[in-house]
């Protein structure tokens, strides 16, 4: 069962048997009703046991799970006519963060989103979903453009973080980061934003800024990653798992800070077990809350997400 | 406080109090040579070393002083302090952490906010204080540097941010990632309204303060042999499994690749800055001031 995570083995085990259990009773035409739904029991008692009570770090396992549906995945299952757009105009293309023209249902959008690979092929060109500077500045000429035309702007979050590499900090990865923050804050035209799965720090908040930020159940979004933190605070990185609670990173953590808007369901142990179902829910929240800002003036749009971000933060006063 | 008092209250002869952070003895080993330097000697050259240049690390209230016209500096926003949302322990308690911080620098925080004169000139001041948390940026440094830059913009005053940190405060988890945001959005106003924001990198400076209102300024000046970069060296290094070129991520590395403007010497900062300070200070107030008017029409 390669690409499995340990903790959902046991209930995966108890479904293949259930599987194989019913093709063996088609097969020889023997009534196995009773045992088949006496297992059926058990596998819904598992299933509420193991994802009912999630630890922090397992959701984070969720959130990077290999079969876990990513940008492209979800722009297929909506059905979106994509159009990809390539390149920064200044240095390259990157394979990380990708974007484009979308015909989504009735609407005209532009879509930018980290792209993580599922093979070792993939993941060269993809760089595990973490973005070069190149990246965030293609993400920018999309966004800008979509001000230009006045599409409204769909951002896809899926990374473990910007690249810390040598020639990311030569073409200025922190250049290109303020830069997006301080341009998205400003573009007069709706955003909304939805965390599908790793929303690491400064990488993911380079296109996280939004009129509407949602995320998926299972996805987490924090200022480090719990390794990250484990390693500086804990001073071991194996000590991830406890760096995770302490940072509160899920999205139920975040809805309670008021960072995020809405939690997008996703099915109980995560979007790979129905990726359809969780494109589904995905399509229908993106949808409502671009319904809701097309109603807003430009003016309106670009205050309310001033102070959208100027409020958040806790602090004592006097 | 409004803005009519605070403008009021700035009034000369104000006298700052100075404190002096500097380890007792007499002499002090320069960590760029190993030069034993005489401390009224490295005192005099602003804590620089006048054999190989190194920048010795300094507190925000000596850049205060150094930068600033004698008593004309007025902290402004100083209530503001950290509270723990997280309520997060690690090797010691958030709060822990605060306190000791607090007692050490007698800072609140690990910004110090205020309005300033350079020259005559008039400009709001974030200087941050790396001994407070590694000027590390929470929630108080996020509200501290978006209210001054909404003060620079009501006043029309220019902004000056000195930055030293190591990034974003993890003790505050995903709160501190949306002060990157909300310092930006704010500059991104300040940038409409066509004030200049002139930002200052000292050592070191690094992570979420680089990705955000740091690296967000019309000119960026660095001291000398300053270590500016997103991620940590550490941290590249232990990603890439490569060796990091000489000179890596220091101000000469970003000013070669064409980060930064400029690389001034400690000594030549204040005139620097006075500087860049005079060309922005508005002979063309009335374009400004048209901008500003159709912004406002516009309800922006």
């Amino acid at each position: 069962m390669a690409g499995w995570l340990e903790f959902e083995k046991p209930l995966l085990e108890l479904e293949s048997r259930i599987d194989e259990l019913r093709s063996f009773a088609d097969g020889q035409n023997i009534d196995v009703a009773k045992e088949l739904s006496r297992l059926e029991v058990k596998a819904e008692d598992l299933r509420r046991q193991i994802y009912g009570k999630l630890t922090r770090w397992q959701v984070t396992q969720i959130a990077r799970h290999p079969r876990r549906p990513y940008t492209f995945d979800y722009l297929r299952m909506l059905g979106i006519d994509f159009v990809e757009l390539h390149g920064d105009r200044r240095f390259g293309d990157d394979g990380a963060l990708i974007g484009g023209l979308g015909f989504f249902g009735g609407r005209k959008v532009v879509i930018i989103g980290h792209q993580k690979g599922r093979d070792t092929k993939e993941n060269i060109l993809r760089n595990f979903g973490s973005a070069h500077p190149e990246g965030y500045r293609k993400a920018l000429r999309l966004m800008r453009m979509a001000a230009k035309f006045g599409r409204p702007i769909i951002s896809f979050v899926d990374t473990p973080g910007a690249w810390p590499g040598i020639g990311a900090e030569e073409r200025g990865q922190a250049e290109a980061i303020a830069r997006n923050l301080h341009e998205m804050s400003r573009l007069p035209v709706p955003i909304v934003v939805v965390i599908i799965g790793e929303g690491g720090s400064g990488g993911a908040l380079g296109i996280g800024v939004g009129d509407r930020v949602l995320m998926l159940e299972y996805s987490v979004y924090s200022v480090i990653t719990p390794e990250g933190c484990a390693s500086i605070l804990f001073r071991d990185a194996a000590r991830a798992a406890e760096a995770a609670e302490a940072m509160k990173i899920t999205a139920r953590d975040l809805q309670e800070f008021a960072v995020i808007d809405e939690i997008i369901p996703e099915p109980g142990g995560g979007a790979h077990r129905d990726p359809e179902r969780t494109a589904r829910h995905l399509g229908e929240a993106i949808e409502r809350h671009l319904t809701e800002l097309e109603e807003l003036s430009p003016a309106e749009l670009v205050r309310g997400r001033l102070e959208r971000f100027m409020s958040m933060g806790e602090y004592k006063e006097g | 406080m409004d803005q009519v008092s605070w403008l009021k209250r700035r009034k000369p002869g104000i006298k700052d109090a100075k404190r002096r952070e500097m380890p007792d003895g007499l002499w002090r080993k320069c960590e760029g040579c190993g030069e034993i330097i005489y401390h009224k000697e490295l005192e005099r050259n602003l804590w620089t070393c006048n054999k190989c240049g190194y920048h010795f690390r300094i507190s925000a209230d000596q850049y205060r002083d150094i930068l600033t016209d004698q008593g004309s500096f007025v902290e402004l926003l100083t209530a503001l302090e950290s509270k723990d949302p997280l309520g997060f322990v690690d090797s010691k308690s958030y709060a822990e952490r605060i306190s000791d911080a607090k007692k050490k620098t007698g800072r609140r925080s690990a910004v110090m906010t205020g309005s300033a004169r350079v020259d005559g000139h008039l400009a709001m001041f974030a200087i941050l204080d790396f001994r407070f948390l590694g000027g590390s940026m929470g929630s108080v440094m996020g509200e501290k540097i978006a209210r001054l830059t909404r003060m620079a913009i009501e006043e029309r005053i220019p902004l000056v941010t000195l930055s030293s940190s190591g990034g974003a405060r993890m003790q505050e988890g995903i709160l501190s990632l949306m002060q990157m945001a909300k310092t930006s959005a704010m500059l991104a106003k300040l940038h409409e309204e066509r004030l200049p924001h002139i930002a200052i990198q000292v050592h070191p400076t690094t992570g979420g303060v680089t990705a955000s209102f740091a690296s967000l300024g019309d000119v960026i000046v660095a001291e000398p042999g300053a270590l500016i970069g997103f991620a940590g060296p550490r941290v590249i290094q232990q990603t890439i499994k490569q060796d990091l070129p000489d000179g890596f991520q220091r101000s000469e590395f970003l000013l070669k690749h064409g980060m930064i403007d400029m690389i001034v010497h400690r000594k030549e900062l204040k005139s620097a800055l006075a500087k860049l300070l005079d060309f922005f200070s508005d002979d063309n107030r009335d374009s400004a001031e048209d901008a500003l008017g159709q912004a406002r029409r516009q309800g922006l």
